[in-house]
């Protein structure tokens, strides 16, 4: 049996980079996101599954990154808000906040954004309720809940995705 | 967080030959078991992933729709063969969590969540279920949220999942497979009441799985609906939530099914309380002799006793064709 604090190997793509290391099997996506690929967008608000600040995909699909083991996400690909960008430029929904002030600190930001990556992919989602649904998930204490669905709704009717 | 050895299990076999051994746990999508291990309250010496095993199909037979214990819980509740003839299900999933959380989250770890109880989820407290033997803080503190429904004198922590609600309702089958072979429970009883040992939840075995979860066609189950009654709009676990299903034929209930959550220590069914409404008129008085033999054996405390009566209101809405109507009138005129 194996030493229990050996660190086991990692192989992942992240932001379309394949990244090889070695990991404590205790260490959170999100530490190793922070710590070891030096990715300091998601962030550790409660650490517990309950606030959307550590929001990051996973293949795709968005995923609490401070609930998910770094080794069990082996061979899978992650995006974080720093992946996000389009050919140097911001993401129509990055140009969004910004016009929509659907922010004011800025600490959930990234974790917002990777969520609502997800709901202007959702061709379901149409109306300001469903969309407050959907992001209810994501926390902001500054409450620049309005200015997130804005921005949300504005792609949703604007952009080319 | 304890130190613990990481197995990545290839095949079931190796699953089931790893979580043989002692003090191991299967890790899925480890929403509750990660955040657990943080807290201190869950400390296992080994995490057997078991996440990329072949269990997530979801496949509709001619009597029967299974359900694979991987399929995460947003693709179950987007399926739609689930949206349209087992109804309560996707919508209990929905009410539940958050998006990210159903994305992770799989169908066999949504059964075993452990309970929210604060003093559950801290190691500062004594709680029989964490540390059997060391006391029921929440018996003489703040048991706002607690069960008022299956309650001992050893716990009255509340079963938090909504998905089991809406799967008690519907007759789901269990289906686990362990050392000594496959096996099938029907979920009213998989989930056992705490009595004198609330740190045993379920009828799973050490080193058991659950393979998937079996639900039968019917009319009933395709009529299925399921309400859930918080603190907050989205996000929050369910002060009281009701699964149900009414067939009514000529005037008369011909079949009914009703769960509750956010009541009872284990997803709650009274069948012999539905057995109040079979053959009869719908309304007022035959859904009120329902909620008294429901909630007869309840114990509240002066905290929990609301719950009483958001059970009652939460039955009338989903079970009373005129207060239903009302609902909707109500809703179609607020200024929203």
């Amino acid at each position: 049996m194996p030493d229990p604090r050996s660190p086991v190997r990692l192989s992942i793509a992240v932001n379309g980079s394949r990244m090889e290391a070695e990991v404590d099997p205790r260490r959170t996506l999100l530490d190793f996101l922070r710590e070891d690929c030096a990715l300091t967008g998601p962030k550790k608000g409660c650490d517990h599954g309950q606030c959307g600040a550590c929001t990051v995909l996973l293949d795709g699909k968005r995923i609490l990154s401070c609930l998910k083991l770094a080794i069990s996400a082996a061979d899978r690909s992650v995006t974080t808000i720093e992946g996000v960008e389009r050919e140097g430029g911001l993401h129509p929904i990055q140009q969004a906040f910004l016009d929509h002030d659907a922010l004011q600190c800025g600490y959930c930001t990234p974790g917002q954004i990777m969520s609502a990556l997800e709901a202007i992919a959702d061709p379901e989602l149409r109306t300001r309720p469903q969309i407050q649904e959907f992001m209810s998930g994501n926390i902001c204490r500054c409450g620049a809940y309005n200015g997130i669905v804005d921005a949300i709704m504005d792609v949703k009717a604007n952009a080319s995705l | 967080m304890r130190a613990f050895d990481y197995i990545r299990a290839e095949t079931l076999e190796q699953a089931l030959l790893e979580l043989g051994c002692p003090d191991s746990r299967a890790l899925a999508g480890g929403t509750s078991l990660v955040d657990l291990m943080k807290l201190g309250v869950e400390a296992p010496a080994r995490l057997v992933d078991i996440g990329s095993l072949p269990l997530a199909a979801i496949t509709l037979g001619q009597s029967a729709l299974s359900i694979g214990a991987l399929a995460s819980n947003s693709e179950i509740a987007s399926n739609e063969t689930v949206e349209r003839l087992f109804p309560a299900v996707s919508q209990a999933i929905l009410a539940g969590a958050s998006g990210q959380i159903r994305n992770m989250a799989s169908l066999a770890g949504n059964l075993m969540q452990r309970t929210r109880c604060p003093y559950f989820r801290s190691t500062d407290w004594p709680c029989n279920k964490r540390q059997p033997g060391s006391g029921c803080t929440a018996a003489s503190g703040s048991n706002a949220h607690h069960a008022v429904l299956g309650v001992s004198a050893s716990c009255m922590a509340v079963n938090p999942s909504d998905l089991a609600v809406a799967l008690l309702a519907l007759d789901a089958e269990v289906h686990l497979v362990g050392p000594s072979g496959p096996r099938s429970v029907p979920i009213s009883q998989f989930y056992l009441l705490p009595a004198e040992t609330p740190e045993i939840e379920t009828v799973l075995r050490p080193g058991e799985l659950i393979t998937q979860v079996v639900l039968p066609r019917s009319n009933l189950a395709a009529a299925s609906t399921y309400l859930k009654l918080r603190g907050r709009a989205s996000y929050e676990f369910a002060s009281a939530s009701i699964a149900s299903a009414i067939l009514v034929e000529g005037g008369a209930v011909r079949e009914v099914a009703i769960a509750l959550g956010g009541l009872g220590v284990v997803p709650w069914r009274d069948r012999t309380a539905e057995a109040e409404l079979i053959g009869k008129a719908i309304g007022r008085q035959s859904i009120e002799r329902y909620c008294d033999a429901l909630l007869a054996a309840a114990s509240p405390t002066k905290d929990n006793a609301y719950k009483l009566d958001l059970a009652r209101g939460a039955i009338h809405r989903c079970l009373d064709p005129d207060r239903a109507r009302d609902d909707v009138t109500a809703r179609g005129s607020s200024p929203e």
